[in-house]
């Protein structure tokens, strides 16, 4: 190698002196070969040590992306505490039969903070506290509401059990209620008025799950305390404690069993059990059992969702006043355009409701878009139109329309 | 009250008892036997450049948190981990490609409290075979679970980001590193 090189610059120094008039002796050739062979042993110096620079180069840049890597994987570790939530501002325009009932109002329903705590990866902390409609206090409308605060343990792979205030496994909007979620300004009337959601209770729950799509939750907690007396008589909504200094005598259970092994596909099944929906004995109002139904399934951009709900509560006062079965159901089809600008859906819904207070038996149609610009804000417009059961109540039937803005983070 | 006494007992002990990492179903080593058959395939690194982080934000819907992702490759075949945020907590996906399909996709952490069915074949198995069409778009949608709709929402950005690396490397020589 090297006398190659040694020739190629010898013939490269005689054809590059084509104006010297005479040809070099052997000495003088010696003497040049012997400079070049300076020359190249010096390029060769640089050259190693220029690769031994670019090597040392890689191991900096090496070292710097496994530091930079490590800095930017501890920056997407999850912290110990998270927080998250979402919010719904709601304006309503609802024209009454009896003018004096018409709805003219924009409302800050829902402002909820999510907070969840790690102990370890077994024993996490999850909690929900709610401001509704913007202002609590005496004489304003909302109130701040603690809807959750458990600390879940994680059994095994496949069971897992929580203690503490928890949103309880019925129906499909209990435990799934962030805006972006759901169709329609308002949450359907069924989980409100048969299934009093957001229905939170205080006690423990174990829950298991398995790889065929089905999984189980069995709850027990804090009961319903219905009233008995005046114009909530018998309204379960009206029974929800929400677990403030909450009767205990008279516990309820909770079971659910789910399916949801085919993708789009989501069954559901609740049963609960009030062993006195007063929580007061001779009153009247003994026990209460919920059988709940729920279904969702979606092919493609088609989604179809449904729930049905039924009460059968025990006790000689419930049952003179009529009360004493509560039903509601609706069905909700619904369809999903996804554009480059986000994503616009459309649906209708129809629902049917027979709880307690005549003014809580109706039917009611509406149908409406969903816009998100992004998967977890939501534009929402829809129509309704309600029609009461009984003519004493006609003048609460209305007609109208909803706007409304959503979040969660 | 003292007859629900040993019930709240019974959860706080067994609780006690769990060992273990809460979630963790599969390690890398786990993974790349499944994915080739051993534990030590050829790895190599993509430094995330800004062509790539421009790609990458748009599929993942914000910039990635990396500077390079490391993978693994035998063949055709690529196997890629990735860690994406479901609700709130990070979910770590490994997702094998070959020939620019995906072969599968496992989860092999998941510490969300909801969405635990993305784990298992009935939902992972609609992975397979997807693939970026020419205009960039996934070749088919991917089925949602109700109440787990932000789990699937990350599995499914995973997929895409690791389908638009894996034709990267593809499409541009990379300088494999030692196993």
């Amino acid at each position: 190698m090297n006398k190659t090189i040694c020739w190629l610059g010898f013939a490269l120094l005689v054809m590059a002196s084509p104006a010297r008039s005479e040809t070099p002796n052997i000495e003088e050739i010696w003497a040049i070969v012997q400079q070049q062979q300076v020359e190249i042993d010096e390029l060769k110096r640089k050259l190693a040590a220029a690769d031994a620079q670019l090597a040392a180069a890689d191991q900096k840049i090496e070292a710097t992306g496994d530091y930079l890597d490590t800095f930017a994987m501890s920056e997407m570790q999850q912290p110990s505490t998270t927080i998250g939530g979402y919010g719904e501002v709601h304006y309503n325009n609802l024209n009454a039969d009896d003018s004096a009932r018409d709805v003219d109002q924009i409302d800050f329903h829902r402002f909820v903070l999510f907070f969840g705590h790690e102990f370890t990866d077994r024993i996490r902390f999850f909690s929900e506290l709610e401001l509704e409609h913007s202002l609590a206090g005496d004489g304003a409308p909302g109130e701040v509401e603690l809807e959750q605060a458990y600390v879940d343990f994680t059994l095994t792979d496949t069971l897992s059990a929580k203690a503490g205030l928890f949103l309880l496994p019925v129906g499909i909007l209990n435990e799934t209620h962030e805006p972006p979620t759901f169709y329609g300004v308002e949450r359907n009337s069924v989980e409100s008025d048969i299934i009093p959601s957001t229905w939170w209770e205080a006690g423990a729950a174990v829950s298991g799950h398995y790889e065929t799509g089905l999984s189980w939750d069995f709850a027990m907690h804090s009961g319903l305390a219905m009233p008995t007396t005046g114009g909530n008589a018998f309204r379960v909504r009206s029974g929800r404690q929400k677990v403030a200094e909450a009767l205990a005598s008279d516990p309820a259970y909770t079971a659910r069993l789910r399916y949801s092994g085919i993708p789009g596909l989501d069954l559901g099944l609740s049963y609960q059990y009030q062993t006195d929906a007063s929580q007061v004995s001779n009153d009247g109002l003994d026990e209460g059992q919920l059988l709940s139904a729920n279904a969702i399934y979606s092919i493609g951009d088609f989604t179809f969702k449904g729930v049905y709900a039924s009460w059968d509560f025990s006790g000689a006062a419930i049952e003179a006043a009529g009360a004493d079965s509560q039903t509601g159901w609706f069905l909700e089809p619904s369809y999903r355009f996804r554009t480059a600008r986000g994503d616009f859906g459309i649906y209708g819904r129809y629902q049917d409701v027979d709880a307690a207070r005549a003014q809580d038996q109706f039917t009611q149609n509406e149908f409406g878009v969903n816009y998100w610009p992004t998967d977890n804000v939501v534009f929402k417009f829809d129509f309704r139109q309600r029609e009461h059961n009984l003519a004493s109540e006609a003048g609460r039937d209305f007609d109208g329309f909803d706007i409304g803005l959503g979040y969660q983070f | 009250m003292l007859r629900r006494l040993p019930i709240l007992l019974l959860l706080v002990s067994v609780a006690s008892f769990a060992e273990g990492e809460a979630g963790q179903y599969q390690t890398r080593s786990e993974f790349l036997i499944e994915s080739f058959g051993h534990d030590k395939p050829a790895s190599s690194i993509v430094w995330i450049n800004n062509e790539l982080r421009a790609n990458a934000t748009e599929v993942l819907g914000h910039a990635p948190a990396m500077l390079r992702m490391r993978y693994w490759y035998e063949g055709p075949r690529t196997a890629w981990i990735i860690d994406e945020i479901g609700k709130e907590q990070n979910i770590t996906f490994g997702v094998v490609i070959e020939n620019g399909e995906v072969q599968s996709l496992r989860v092999l952490h998941f510490r969300e409290t909801r969405g635990w069915e993305i784990r298992y074949p009935f939902f992972t198995r609609q992975f397979s075979a997807l693939r970026l069409t020419n205009d960039g778009s996934l070749s088919h949608g991917i089925d949602g679970i109700s109440g787990a709709t932000l789990s699937v929402k990350a599995a499914t950005r995973s997929a895409n980001f690791a389908l638009v690396l894996d034709e990267y490397t593809r499409t541009t020589s990379q300088t494999a590193s030692a196993p």
